[in-house]
């Protein structure tokens, strides 16, 4: 079986590697790239647990076709934080203790930010739509709705 | 089990290369055929991709749409001129599950999937399939019968009427997780008039059976009549007269065929 040669941007660096045909982007990440954020859950797009941007849309890693990211923008929860800093939805999740065994927190994170790119003041009724397809045994969601809601308010007392 | 994976520019040839292979699948937004491969499916040992961005294309014309196979739900959602689509659409999936899923996928999507397809049922879509003998379009109940069949086929696009009026099509679908859940059951409508009377009516079903229904004893049961108290409920006594729902996590098919009446009559009669 031969290997296809890929290349993309992941989390603002160009990564180049050599794929089996049918690999999922998410085995990409975490087995070749050696990116552990986003998780393996389902593998059938019910649990979200594997959630990553590719140009900024919100798709499931464990069923992208990892060769079809080539020259495109992947970015998963490693991305995120700013060098030291927190960015403000991971402040706000610890804030309002939005991730107890923290499995769903880096797809519910990159869920929240998507939603938070697009329209930065959603209502509560669009924050529970943005993670609806991310499953979380622990919390229950409200404090994970809270935690959004707490940092789209916050990026709107910084801007 | 690595797969070989081919890419195309052109629909053509990628319809060529999955009907001279049984076991090539073809790879829309990956819902469906990277589900069976992390699953471990052995009966894929190719998978076929197209670029083309033909596939892609929304056609908006003053009464017909044509809506690419590769077009997803997100996009669907975003596009005003679909509006009468965008229930369907929002039903399916959370927003990455819409960012991904194709409406060329969805025809193919087994139960409790496939909503999507319910509409385009009652809307009584065409879909374009382009096989080892060339295009050709069909009715959607008859790529429906056949879709066993149809795996060596690229579907490349659906199309159909606008409905007449918003209040001539309606959709519902009833899950057990809100607002993202697999279907209990999937219901639409379109319903057009004429002087007063339904004319040409349709009413499509999901989870109902094997695959994607019409209820077509309730369809007679409102053809000509006004679509009055009596006129539901004679469609409603007949709501559960052709379905043959299974059994799954979900729901009984008891349960099923006790539930259809109550929400065909809901949605016949416009309320949430």
């Amino acid at each position: 079986m031969t290997k296809t040669a890929l290349q993309f941007r992941h989390n603002g660096r160009d990564v180049a590697l050599f794929v089996d045909g049918g690999v999922n982007l998410l085995v990409a990440l975490r087995e070749s790239i050696g990116d552990m954020t986003p998780k393996f859950g389902c593998g059938q797009g019910g649990c979200g647990a594997c959630s990553v941007l590719i140009d900024g849309e919100l798709h499931l890693s464990c069923l992208t076709l990892a060769e079809t990211v080539n020259g495109r923008s992947v970015e998963t929860l490693d991305g995120l934080k700013d060098g030291p800093n927190l960015h403000p939805l991971q402040r706000a999740f610890m804030e309002q203790f939005a991730a107890q065994c923290g499995y769903c927190t880096p797809g519910m994170l990159m869920a929240a930010k998507a939603l938070l790119d697009r329209n930065p003041s959603p209502t509560r009724a669009e924050v529970i739509e943005a993670i609806s397809g991310n499953i979380c045994r622990c919390t229950g969601y409200e404090p994970i709705v809270n935690a959004v809601l707490a940092a789209a308010s916050s990026g709107r007392a910084r801007a | 089990m690595p797969v070989t994976v081919k890419t195309f520019a052109s629909f053509g040839e990628a319809a060529s290369a999955l009907s001279s292979d049984r076991s090539a699948r073809y790879l829309g937004g990956g819902t469906l055929v990277m589900r069976a491969l992390n699953e471990g499916d052995v009966s894929i040992s190719t998978v076929v991709r197209a670029t083309d961005h033909a596939l892609t294309r929304i056609d908006v014309a003053s009464s017909r749409v044509t809506i690419g196979a590769g077009v997803t739900f997100a996009r669907i959602l975003a596009e005003r001129d679909l509006a009468f689509l965008h229930a369907p659409a929002r039903s399916i999936g959370g927003p990455a599950v819409r960012n991904m899923g194709t409406v060329g996928g969805n025809l193919f999507a087994p139960n409790p999937y496939g909503d999507f397809t319910v509409a385009l049922l009652a809307l009584d879509a065409t879909v374009s399939v382009q096989g080892g003998l060339g295009a050709r379009d069909m009715p959607i109940e008859e790529f429906l019968r056949s879709r066993e069949r149809q795996s060596g086929a690229l579907v490349l696009a659906v199309s159909c009427q606008r409905p007449a009026s918003s209040d001539a099509f309606r959709y519902r679908k009833i899950a057990r997780i809100k607002p993202k859940g697999g279907s209990v059951i999937t219901l639409a409508a379109h319903l057009p008039s004429s002087g007063g009377r339904v004319s040409g009516a349709r009413i499509a079903l999901g989870s109902m059976a094997a695959t994607q229904i019409r209820a077509r004893a309730a369809e007679r049961a409102l053809e000509g009549r006004a679509l009055d108290d009596s006129a539901i409920s004679a469609a409603v006594a007949v709501a559960a007269e052709d379905v043959s729902p299974a059994d799954d996590a979900l729901g009984s098919a008891w349960y099923r065929r006790e539930i259809v009446g109550v929400h065909l009559r809901r949605l016949l009669s416009g309320l949430e």
